[in-house]
């Protein structure tokens, strides 16, 4: 027996509007389209398409579209034709579903149930277009001793940080699971925007080191492409426990994407599957966290902060609390709708909680046990715009990343393939002819100008609220109101439910 | 004397909810140490009568129990006796009661419901000092917000010593003559406090000044950092039972002066900082200490209009919010100096001044004894 999938979309073309120009042709890696010589038309052949919205968007008469298909089993609420799909497709191969991109189920998205505060007539509102308005942010530990010098003046006794001028920051994505091209536009962004990306844990180019003053490296489980010069070039160094997309595991970058410049860079044999363990192989424990932070931090003479990055799991407020006292400086939680260039497709959809809930219950876990200022917290999994940072900050979080926000900004339309290595918009490939669409000059203005928007918006509601810097916002949950939550959730947030007074 | 109890309760009560209040604000201090009674800020206030409306009132009053200086001066409102019994029960055990008596009150039509008042000069038993492992003033305030905390009914609003704070629900004019304050007391300086609450929680205990030991604040203005604010300050301990503005700014000036030894100029720096892009303009120094200050303390920046009377043992300090959204005057005369809402406030009590100046957003203005002024 032979398993048919029937496709999930259909290539539908305007004959009307289709010149057979083969454009589509050239453009879709998954070798959809084809142009029928006998027949003098282009033909599609749909159960490859992954909708990716490529040739839609290359197609210069607009010839071209991508429908759901019309294909269907017999509905049944039970059993959806996607997981009836992935028994046959398991029964067929025996082996284990991948996916890639964040959790698209259908889970509740706390942010769309935050409703955010404005002034009227007891406060006024600041008109961000006349006064000052800081997004400013700095990272690190904040509990100082008060120090003075003979004469009495103050001296700086802050532990290094991030100097951030939004609350923005580009999350950890690999070379090897993204471009070249990729990494060079996120990190010149970085750079113009005066904010930081995250090499993830796929090692730093020889080429890219010029940016490293807005560059976070990553040491994951696999230690790929980490030495000492990697970790001294670094703004910061962020150890990576675990990965909002698939906790508990370790990363998985199939053997075809392991092109010679990632081989070199990553320090692993080209062409094989890199795989990291699942945990750290020297960190079973707390403690042994505390004695990898601490050699990090030796290894860059205390002069950089150090970043622990968790996955959002049911027990995230006592993992925070254990990390905040082992010395980590800033913790970055990841939620379960972060995204990945590939990931167990149950561990996806099922492992995990939401962002919203865990960022509430970190901030005020740590602030019960007064060790909120021995940390700042970033958020990411996900982030999908301005208002979602607003309400992040208010929430408690010092700065949010963004992963899939800025590759949409690049291209990327949500086809969820990357693991195939065949992304047809140039992010997640090592394919030279792909990578090569992705100019970085054009995607480099494109994340300066989704950044740039983004903080415009953010001081907007900042100034709507009558605050007129970023400080003042961030843990003010009087800022928030749920819509639509149970006395749970709100206790969970920490919020009130919109309507009521305070 | 009782509070009448037959009026059903239909909204909440102060510290159920936040209530933003409009406001004025008024101090004068004279800087020799010469002691004046409370005709003075009281007539300043009223001048200001439409910035209250007539739902809080209040005044702190500096050096003005010269006699019993040493010990801490207690002023408490009771809703009924037996929550007076309860907090002497408390006092007895933790404190030795020099002196205690109702607190003196004249009787005005405008001023109704009032609660028991009572005044008591204490000092903290030695042996449970020092069993409490704890600092004199730690230990006073941790028994001031137990009994607030904890007694039902019984409210301390004042702690200093050689200070008081006098509050009620009123007109802050009446509530001056209420406490007699322009004929028994005199004190170097005074601060004053008008309410313009959007509600009417009508609890004594709700009016302003805020005071903790001797430190007393006066502010108009609704901050919009409240819960930012609130939330940090409660990482160390504090508690805000009451959600004002006033009292969570109280913590953060006591924090950053108390625990953490800051100046009042530094303090400034903190809760009213300057805009990176200010701080970038200032000569080295000051820029490194501004910036040090504003990555030490992000959580206790206030956003949001205010102005501030800070009130402490030897001075006042005036302080706005760093876009100036509340008016603020200051002025001078000789050893005389005013701050108040509105210049009228000041020229009431003193038409021919030397000075007069608005001070600029996020600068202090900070008034002190001279050197060897009566400072008791
Ligand atoms: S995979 Fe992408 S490029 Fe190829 S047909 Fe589908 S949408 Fe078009
Ligand atoms: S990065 Fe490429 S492959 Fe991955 S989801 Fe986006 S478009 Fe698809």
């Amino acid at each position: 027996m032979k398993t048919f999938i029937p496709a999930e979309y259909e290539v539908v073309r305007d004959f009307n509007l289709c010149t057979a120009c083969r454009l589509c042709e050239n453009q879709c890696a998954n070798g959809v389209h084809s142009y029928d010589e006998k027949r003098g038309v282009m033909v599609a052949d749909s159960l490859q398409c992954v909708n990716c919205h490529r040739c839609v968007c290359v197609c210069p008469t607009h010839a071209l579209k991508i429908a759901k298909s019309a294909d269907c089993y017999r509905p049944n609420e039970n059993w959806s034709s996607q997981t009836m799909n992935e028994v046959y497709r398991q029964a067929e191969t025996g082996g284990v579903l991948l996916s890639s991109m964040g959790n698209p189920g259908k889970y509740p998205v706390y942010f769309d149930k935050l409703l955010v505060n404005a002034s009227q007539v007891t406060n006024p509102p600041i008109d961000p277009l006349r006064e000052p308005m800081e997004t400013r942010v700095f990272l690190g530990k904040k509990d100082v001793e008060i120090k003075r010098d003979i004469s009495g003046r103050l001296i700086d006794t802050m532990p290094p940080q991030l100097n951030l001028k939004l609350p923005v920051m580009f999350s950890a994505m690999s070379y090897g699971s993204i471009s070249y091209n990729a990494h060079e536009a996120l990190a010149r962004a970085a750079e113009i925007c005066g904010t930081f990306y995250n090499t993830g844990e796929g090692g730093l180019h020889r080429d890219f080191y010029k940016y490293s003053k807005n560059t976070i490296v990553q040491v994951a489980s696999g230690r790929f492409g980490v030495h000492s010069e990697y970790l001294s070039a670094a703004a910061a160094i962020e150890i990576k426990m675990g990965q909002g997309a698939k906790p508990g595991i370790g990363g998985h970058l199939p053997g075809m994407k392991i092109s010679d410049d990632v081989s070199r860079t990553r320090m692993i044999p080209k062409g094989v599957d890199a795989i990291s363990p699942a945990p750290h192989h020297d960190i079973y424990s707390i403690e042994d966290l505390r004695q990898l932070i601490y050699t990090i931090k030796e290894a860059t003479d205390y002069s950089k902060p150090v970043i622990v990055k968790i996955a959002a799991v049911h027990n995230v407020a006592a993992i925070a609390s254990g990390v905040a006292r082992s010395g980590a400086d800033i913790i970055a939680i990841d939620g379960f709708r972060g995204g990945t260039g590939a990931s167990p497709t149950r561990i996806r959809d099922n492992v995990g909680i939401p962002v919203e809930l865990a960022l509430a219950q970190v901030d005020e876990r740590l602030r019960q046990e007064g060790i909120r200022d021995c940390v700042s917290i970033i958020v990411g999994g996900s982030v999908r715009s301005s208002a979602d940072v607003v309400k992040a900050v208010a929430l408690g979080a010092d700065a949010c990343y963004i992963g899939t926000a800025a590759l949409l900004a690049l291209g990327c339309h949500l086809c969820r393939s990357c693991h195939t290595g065949k992304c047809n918009w140039g992010i997640a490939t090592q394919r030279e002819d792909l990578v090569k669409r992705l100019n970085p000059d054009e995607g480099c203005k494109r994340l300066v100008n989704l950044l740039s928007a983004w903080n415009l918006e953010i001081q907007e509601m900042m100034g709507g609220m009558g605050i007129n810097s970023i400080e003042a916002l961030r843990g003010n949950r009087l800022m928030l109101r749920g819509v639509g939550l149970n006395e749970t959730e709100l206790r969970i947030l920490g919020v009130r439910h919109a309507g009521e007074n305070v | 004397m009782i509070l009448n109890d037959l009026e059903l309760k239909t909204s909440p009560a102060e510290g159920e909810v936040r209530i933003p209040s409009g406001c004025a604000i008024s101090a004068v201090i004279d800087r020799s140490g010469k002691r004046m009674t409370g005709e003075k800020i009281i007539r300043s206030i009223a001048t200001m009568h439409d910035r209250s409306n007539g739902l809080g009132g209040g005044f702190a009053g500096y050096g003005i129990y010269p006699d019993y200086k040493e010990y801490y001066a207690f002023h408490l409102f009771y809703n009924d006796f037996y929550s007076k019994k309860q907090t002497e029960d408390f006092l007895i055990q933790h404190f030795e009661i020099v002196y205690s008596s109702e607190m003196k009150t004249r009787k005005l039509k405008k001023i109704t419901n009032e609660p028991l008042i009572y005044r008591y000069f204490l000092y903290p038993l030695s042996k449970r000092l020092a069993n409490s492992l704890m600092d004199e003033e730690r230990y006073v305030v941790k028994c001031v917000n137990k009994i607030n905390a904890e007694i039902d009914g019984a409210f301390v609003f004042s702690s200093g010593k050689n200070m008081g704070v006098f509050k009620g629900v009123g007109y802050p004019e009446d509530i001056g003559k209420f406490y007699l304050l322009d004929e028994e007391y005199s004190g170097y300086s005074w601060t004053a406090h008008g309410r313009y609450p959007t509600n009417t929680p009508g609890w004594w205990g709700g009016a302003h000044p805020f005071g903790l030991l001797d430190y007393s604040v006066v502010h108009n203005g609704e901050i919009s950092s409240y819960d930012a604010n609130r939330r940090y300050i409660e990482t160390f301990g504090y508690k805000c039972s009451l959600q004002t503005d006033t009292e969570v700014i109280t913590y953060v000036i006591d924090f950053l002066i108390r625990v953490k030894k800051l100046t009042l100029q530094e303090v400034a720096k903190v809760i009213s900082a300057s805009f990176w892009s200010t701080i970038e303009d200032k000569p080295e120094e000051e820029r490194y200490e501004e910036t040090f200050l504003r990555k030490a303390f992000p959580s206790l920046l206030i956003t949001g209009p205010f102005s501030i009377i800070f009130g402490f043992t030897g001075g006042l300090m005036a302080l706005n919010d760093r876009l100036k959204l509340r008016s603020m005057v200051c002025a001078e005369k000789g050893d005389l100096a005013y701050i108040s809402s509105e210049e009228c406030g000041i020229r009431v009590i003193e038409p021919e001044l030397e000075r007069v100046f608005a001070p600029a957003g996020g600068q202090p203005v900070i008034y002190t004894l001279k050197d060897g002024g009566n400072r008791q």
